[in-house]
């Protein structure tokens, strides 16, 4: 079976006053149907990576590639209208906060018919039907009066639970989480990634995750690249991440809190500068080789 | 905002604008007794006069005198027309509006689009073009190329209408009942009329609408620009919506907000502004109307019509604020 | 490239344009130098500065390059279109050089704009920080009375003084100022508020500095650099309300050759002499496309976010 999405050494750059900087260098993953969480701190260009999988890096950026290819299929090689195909429909993404990721000036509902009715031809009474039932499998309590309502009137989390559904509805394959729960409250973060992860799952679907929390990454997902300064330092399976060997992996995972294992002072991150120049590892499935 | 505070705010601002007006007045070098009785008065006569305007009371009391005769909608009569100043302004108010409204229509519908597309294309030749027609917009000196418009198109080429709002021989044909000639036109069903009235409105019109678009596309660009930086836009790219609707319909629609008050804004200038068109187009409105009588210290006509225009300000104010939270749900 | 200025005596280029400025001089200095790269690159900003620096030759070399004296009448040879009679640019009504007294009106235009640029933002800038710094009914007050100035129509208020005070250059000035001084106000109100609760602000006023002194040496400083960005904006604004106070007969007094009044002359004579109302007003138009080029990129380069870049 191939993969549902293969990213083969794809490089972003962005033009600076001081020459090109690369945000993304020389990297290559793929996912299956599994969850595959890509971790690292900010700047690192995770959230990049999630980007140009939908091709949308902005300008001046360049997103270089061999192949990023849905199901066999590359999507470099499609025009932009048949890109908007894919976008929504077969890829889609939950961003940071939902404060800003919301339309404000639109009401809920007619951004979750928007999303629906661009994919699937309904009625609109269908994709208001359809979309009440989303707002429920979102556990939303209240979905009439939230399908009327606008962002602002929203809690956080509430406002994330909505995003989630509005990004699940016309049925993609893949969801890009890029920091679905960083912006909440500690409280509701569990609450929102478990109705994420349950619906996931129940789909069938592939979940990249991107993170700069290690535990969150490692419970929720089947298998972690770790990128750092633009390429993929590390791959493992997110059980065995206490396993893992690379000086910065480590380095990350020795800086955290342990509840079992209290230490007097955490220890402080080491960096090496040929980390940075070090090649990418691959972060393909190790399945298919 | 409550009704209260908006009330108020109204009042104090009209009152603070009828005591300058009336300081303006008071300054005036023109003696105004002197040019109600001639020179040629005897001194009784004169004095008599003194009295009956009220010059011999304070001044503060004078200004409360002012202010009660402002309340009840008196201006005292013009010296040039001999007629009240309220009934003159009913009569030369709306031939500003009219100008005021063809100019802003104008501007809005060309200069929001102009403005959206070059914020979308930034950088680009397109930008660059909207960005110098604005500047020429901001630059061009208005009695001038009035001036220059008349000369060409009316003088040298015959296209359009000449100074006034109508020919000679349409002037008093059709009923008014607005009092903005296209409108009363149509409603006489006289089509004759109308286009003369176009043709005579167009060059104006066109001058007014010229520097509203120039205000109003570089206030939309800007506004675009702040828009299509949202996070809210990448989720509706994410969605794979066109570029067409992620511009025109999610951030236009956020543009429209602020917008509004610019467009208001913008407005408001049309109608009060519009002192040196009228000027050269001799186009009877509000704003002649105040120079002629500023020129010949008629000073209850200038009184009446700064007070007008003040109070039209303010209430195009307050309207624009309404419509901001209408449009705006996250003002409710 | 930080290495060889490490070691070697930096040349001005890179003693300007180094990342890591050693002075607080350097950092100013620097900070200037990167600006001033910035509109260079602008073309359009470039344009408008070369215009206007010509116009300041012109002005101050007006008596060498001018052709003719700007008053001398030759009825006989009055009206005469551009190119006749030695007349570059025409000559008007009463046969006076149109192009000198073009030239000498560029002092009065220059005049007018300097005085109103001056003017206008000391009073907005004292009423603002006033405003801003001490709060309370005094914001209160003297918000009150910009919003009533902003309230009034501009042109009209300018045109009432006149009328009152007198025509004449320094009566237009002082009506200019008396209508724009209000988004002046505005703006170092605005910044003020946002200045008046820092932490160095506290920190001197525990030193003992009074209102005064937080004020002019802390204050004012700070609110000079949106100020300035909005008079250079607002100049073309000005020489068209000075122009048209002119043109309405209520600016410069006959026989000033100041091009909004020049205009006004010519009108009469629109339809078969052309020229007498078309040059100045040309004039006009090109100084002050100069002053919205030239304010169009210092915004761009001192205040990014606005211009959206």
């Amino acid at each position: 079976m191939t993969n549902l999405l293969e990213v083969e050494n794809l490089t972003v750059k962005f033009p600076t006053r001081n020459g090109m900087f690369e945000a993304v260098r020389d990297i290559s993953f793929s996912l299956g149907r599994e969850r595959l969480g890509i971790v690292g701190e900010s700047g690192s260009g995770k959230s990049i990576t999630g980007r140009s999988i939908l091709r949308l890096i902005r300008r001046p950026g360049i997103l270089e590639a061999t192949r990023i290819a849905l199901e066999g299929e590359d999507l470099l090689k499609k025009s932009e209208r048949e890109m908007r195909k894919i976008r929504g429909h077969k890829i889609s993404m939950v961003m940071q906060d939902p404060k800003f990721s919301l339309n404000p000036v639109m009401r809920i509902g007619d951004q979750i018919c928007e999303a629906y009715r661009l994919h699937a031809k309904a009625s609109k009474a269908e994709a208001r039907e359809k979309s009440i039932k989303m707002l429920e499998a979102v556990l939303i309590r209240d979905p009439e009066r939230v399908f009327n309502a606008y962002p602002h009137e929203m809690s956080g989390g509430m406002g994330q639970r909505i995003m989630i559904a509005m990004m699940l509805i016309p049925d993609p394959q893949i969801l890009i989480a890029d920091e679905p729960t960083s912006a909440l409250d500690v409280t509701v973060q569990k609450e929102v990634l478990e109705i994420m992860d349950k619906l996931v799952r129940e789909r069938g679907m592939g979940l990249i995750f991107i993170s700069h929390d290690l535990n969150v990454v490692s419970a929720f997902c089947d298998r972690v690249l770790i990128m750092y300064a633009g390429r993929i330092v590390e791959t493992c399976q997110a059980d065995k991440l206490h396993e893992a060997k690379h000086p910065y992996t480590r380095g990350l995972l020795n800086s955290l809190p342990q509840l079992e294992h209290p230490v007097d002072r955490l220890a402080v991150l080491q960096r090496d500068d040929a980390w940075q120049t070090a090649p990418s590892v691959s972060g393909t499935l190790e399945a298919d080789h | 905002m409550g009704f209260g505070r908006i009330a108020f705010t109204v009042a104090i601002t009209m009152i603070g604008l009828l005591f300058i007006t009336f300081i303006i007045g008071r300054v005036m070098p023109i003696d105004p007794v002197l040019s109600i009785v001639g020179e040629s008065a005897s001194k009784s006569t004169y004095d008599e006069a003194y009295r009956q305007l009220g010059l011999d009371k304070p001044v503060i009391v004078q200004f409360l005198y002012f202010l009660w005769d402002v309340v009840r909608g008196d201006f005292g009569e013009s010296l040039l027309t001999a007629r009240p100043v309220l009934d003159d302004l009913i009569r030369v108010f709306p031939a500003t509006l009219e100008l005021a409204t063809v100019g802003t229509i104008i501007g809005v519908t060309l200069g929001v689009p102009l403005g959206v597309i070059a914020a979308v294309k930034q950088g680009t030749w397109i930008d660059h073009i909207a960005r110098v027609v604005a500047l020429i917009g901001y630059s061009m000196p208005v009695f001038w190329i009035g001036l220059i418009g008349l000369l060409v198109f009316y003088g040298k080429l015959g296209w359009i209408g000449g100074p006034g709002r109508l020919d000679i021989f349409y002037v008093d044909i059709i009923p008014t009942v607005t009092g903005m000639i296209l409108i009363d036109s149509l409603l006489a069903g006289d089509t004759d009329v109308f286009w003369n009235a176009v043709s005579h409105i167009i060059l104006p019109a066109g001058l007014l609408a010229y520097y509203s678009l120039a205000y109003i596309s570089r206030m939309t660009r800007s506004f675009m620009l702040e828009q299509l930086d949202q996070e809210y836009i990448t989720t509706a790219r994410v969605k794979g919506l066109s570029e067409h609707a992620v511009v025109w319909r999610h951030a236009l629609g956020n543009v429209k907000v602020p917008l509004i008050t610019v467009i208001a804004l913008s407005y408001a200038g049309l109608l009060e502004g519009s002192v040196l068109t009228e000027t050269i187009f001799s186009w009877p409105g509000i704003g002649l109307y105040i120079t002629t009588a500023l020129l010949s210290a008629d000073m209850n006509a200038v009184l009446g019509g700064t007070v007008v225009v003040g109070l039209v300000f303010v209430c195009l104010n307050i309207f624009s604020d309404l419509l901001y939270k209408y449009f705006d749900p996250r003002s409710k | 490239m930080s290495d060889i200025s490490k070691h070697q005596k930096p040349s001005l280029r890179e003693w300007l344009t180094s990342d890591a400025p050693t002075s607080r001089r350097q950092a100013k200095f620097s900070a200037w130098y990167r600006s001033w790269l910035a509109l260079r690159s602008n073309p359009m900003a470039m344009f408008g500065l070369m215009i206007l620096l010509f116009l300041l030759a012109i002005a101050a070399f007006a008596p060498i390059i001018s052709p003719h004296d700007p008053f001398a009448q030759d009825l006989a040879l009055r009206l005469s279109a551009p190119g006749e009679n030695n007349y570059i640019l025409g000559s008007d009504s009463l046969g006076r050089d149109i192009l000198s007294r073009l030239i000498y009106g560029s002092r009065i235009t220059l005049y007018i704009v300097a005085l109103v640029a001056l003017m206008a933002p000391i009073v907005g800038l004292f009423v603002g920080t006033a405003a801003g710094y001490l709060g309370g009914w005094v914001d209160v007050v003297l918000m009150r009375i910009t919003d009533i100035f902003l309230a009034f129509p501009r042109l009209v208020l300018a045109l009432a003084f006149v009328s009152a005070l007198g025509a004449g250059i320094e009566n237009a000035v002082l009506a200019i100022v008396l209508t724009a001084w209000p988004p002046y106000a505005r703006i170092a109100r605005a910044e003020t508020l946002t200045i008046r609760n820092a932490d160095y602000i506290h920190a001197i006023k525990l030193q003992g500095a009074g209102a005064l002194r937080v004020i002019t040496k802390h204050i004012w400083p700070l609110c000079i650099s949106s100020l300035v960005i909005r008079v250079t904006l607002d100049m073309a604004g000005i020489i068209l309300t000075a122009a048209g106070l002119g043109f309405l007969g209520l600016g410069a007094q006959p026989p000033s050759p100041e091009w909004g009044a020049m205009i006004s002359a010519g009108r009469q004579f629109i339809l078969d002499h052309w020229w007498v109302a078309t040059m100045p007003g040309l004039a006009i138009f090109t100084v002050s496309l100069a002053f919205n080029l030239l304010g169009d990129g210092l915004r761009d380069v001192l205040d990014p976010k606005k211009s959206g870049k």
